[in-house]
């Protein structure tokens, strides 16, 4: 089946939740609406699509853009072989979108580590913590107003006051 | 918020809480394990990672596309080729090169040798922590050996760089194929000894048999991949479900376990370094021997530059084979050939003002490489999974974002399920069993 069909199908599936259609060097790539990014990546990891495997989540802070963050989700289907990408927008004020745990279980480090990297929350996580920072850090690393080379200040040891 | 984890706030008042880490002397790798434990059995148990800062994301956007290879080598510093590998292949599905057979078949050959002493090290570490000693002596004897052939062709062991976009830096160096056969044939003489050592141990059978167990679903839920989720039964390799480079041209099995402990992932990667092997002597088949160069007078670049200032050079100067095997009539079979991606050839560069200046276009800033406008996802079988690399360009010089998805990082996720229940001792041979790289966990 080529991927053209398979674009078709989901679409039909998944209706006005997907607000467009590209290709990017050969990828398919679906644009979602934020609020719709949960239901839909449920409807997509049960048959027939099957899209078992929550490969990777990421974010692209676009820092002059109107929706600044875009989530990106690359999802695989064991059973058909394929790869997908969806992406959604969420806005620079109180950037937030729907969480995954519950449908995936590796979503649970990858949306601390977008919330840890780029400050966006996900509204249902049950844990969201920094990951690979510590509580206390100060800003986001990876949102392109942090500078590049900061110092975070010294955080006092247990005990220390 | 709460200062204190989920665990510390959870914990029944009765209960010792442990922390394993950030660097325990038993454990390999910088990692914080908090465990709440009833006498010896864990109770409860939550992993902290980000020990390893370098900022791998953020740095890379601050360089420019050829500058940032030597990152890509510390991600997972026993397979530093394949690692390469995924970020030289991502760029090219960006500028749409073509890159030649030769450069191909090298590449198939450096990341199979990569793959073997990655299992090797892995496997030498999980056999350690059970007590097996000797297994790691006998391991790292044999990397020692495919580490030979590695260093003889990209000059180091471990932070190669030699998996270059477009191509490959240099040629095999002559005589690889004897240091080849040679490490093939030591390997296979440490497998069957590590066999016979641990295969049907006691020891290590109930130490490894059930404990850290998976189900394939669970497996999937944690987005596992490479050996870990083939334990478990799934025979989804890179490899094969999305061919690259030759490999729909190498005869490989891909061998899977049956329920996911941790013997079944000790069992697929030893029966995975056999293909490895067998993989390696088909493309040592395949690649044809390096034409001689034409013959003449070799002299060192400071040499070249020093006669060029008295007299112009009489014909072309031909630099003597300390830029061993990236001679500018090599290139030709390495490099995809066209000025976009590749470094030019330094002879040029030594010896005419053109190469001088297309040299220096290529590392000034705002020029080099500069792919088209887009975001682009390319992933290739690393030692531990699939290494994946999302790459966002704005068509400058140096990437606008790029994310790395680290196979470890969704293994690692699922480590305080699989303790959970289990002993103290257990924690660091299932630990040892994941292949956790640490460079791979950081952002």
């Amino acid at each position: 089946m080529g991927p053209e069909t398979l674009i078709g199908e989901i679409r039909a599936r998944l209706g006005p939740a997907v607000e467009g259609v590209a290709d990017s060097f050969g990828d398919p790539v679906l644009v979602l609406r934020a609020a719709d990014v949960r239901p839909a990546l449920a409807a997509l990891r049960e048959p027939p699509f099957d899209y078992a495997v929550l490969l990777d989540l990421t974010c692209v802070d676009y820092a002059a853009g109107e929706g600044r963050f875009e989530l990106v989700y690359h999802l695989y289907s064991l059973s058909r072989n394929v790869r997908l990408r969806l992406k959604a927008s969420v806005p620079a004020a109180d950037p937030a979108v729907g969480s995954l745990v519950g449908l995936w279980k590796n979503a649970e480090w990858l949306e601390r580590e977008v919330f840890d990297m780029f400050g966006v929350r996900f509204e249902g996580h049950p844990y969201l913590r920094r990951l690979l920072t510590y509580e206390g850090f100060e800003g986001h690393p990876l949102r392109k107003s942090y500078p590049w080379r900061l110092e975070q200040p010294r955080i006092p040891m247990k005990g220390e006051g | 918020m709460d200062p204190r984890t989920r665990l510390e706030r959870q914990a029944r008042p009765e209960s010792m809480l442990v922390n394993m880490g950030p660097s325990h002397p038993a454990m390999h790798g910088t990692m914080r394990i908090m465990l709440e434990l009833d006498a010896e059995r864990i109770v409860n148990a939550e992993c902290e990672i980000g020990y390893l800062h370098r900022g791998f994301e953020k740095t890379c956007e601050n360089r420019t596309w050829f500058n940032l290879l030597i990152y890509t080598d510390r991600l997972n510093y026993v397979s530093p080729l394949i690692n390469n590998l995924g970020y030289a292949m991502t760029m090219e599905k960006m500028l749409g090169l073509a890159v030649p057979e030769r450069a191909q078949l090298i590449r198939v050959l450096m990341s199979e040798l990569s793959r073997v002493s990655d299992h090797l090290t892995s496997l030498a570490a999980m056999a350690m922590e059970n007590g097996a000693f000797t297994v790691f002596l006998y391991m790292m004897k044999a990397r020692e050996f495919l580490w030979d052939v590695i260093e003889q062709t990209a000059g180091a062991r471990m932070t190669t760089s030699y998996i270059r976009i477009g191509g490959v830096r240099a040629d095999l160096r002559p005589g690889w194929r004897t240091s080849l056969a040679t490490a093939v044939g030591e390997t296979r003489r440490v497998l069957k000894d590590v066999a016979g050592l641990l295969d049907k141990n006691s020891i290590f059978i109930g130490r490894t048999r059930g404990v850290g167990a998976i189900s394939k679903d669970d497996a999937l839920s944690y987005g596992w991949t490479g050996p870990c989720l083939r334990s478990t039964g799934i025979a989804y390799d890179v490899r094969k479900a999305h061919p690259y480079l030759v490999y729909d041209r190498l005869d490989f099995e891909v061998p899977v376990g049956e329920c996911g402990d941790s013997y079944d992932r000790y069992s697929v990667r030893m029966r995975e370094m056999e293909q490895s092997l067998r993989i390696l002597e088909q493309v040592a088949a395949l690649i044809p021997d390096a034409a001689p160069l034409p013959a003449g007078p070799a002299i060192e670049p400071g040499e070249a530059i020093r006669r060029s200032r008295r007299a112009r050079a009489a014909g072309p100067i031909r630099l003597s084979p300390n830029l061993e095997g990236s001679e500018k009539e090599r290139l030709a079979g390495l490099t995809a050939g066209d000025g976009r991606a590749g470094v030019p050839p330094k002879e040029d560069a030594y010896t005419t003002m053109e190469g001088l200046i297309a040299h220096f276009l290529f590392f000034m800033n705002g020029k080099g490489i500069r792919p088209p406008k887009g975001d682009v996802y390319f992933s290739v079988e690393g030692g531990n999974g699939e290494v994946g690399f999302y790459i966002v360009s704005d068509g400058t010089d140096r990437p606008y974002r790029l994310h790395l998805r680290a196979p470890c990082f969704h293994i690692v996720s699922a480590l305080d399920e699989l303790i959970k229940g289990r002993l103290v001792a257990d924690v660091v041979p299932t630990f040892g069993s994941l292949n956790m790289i640490g460079g791979e966990l950081d952002r």
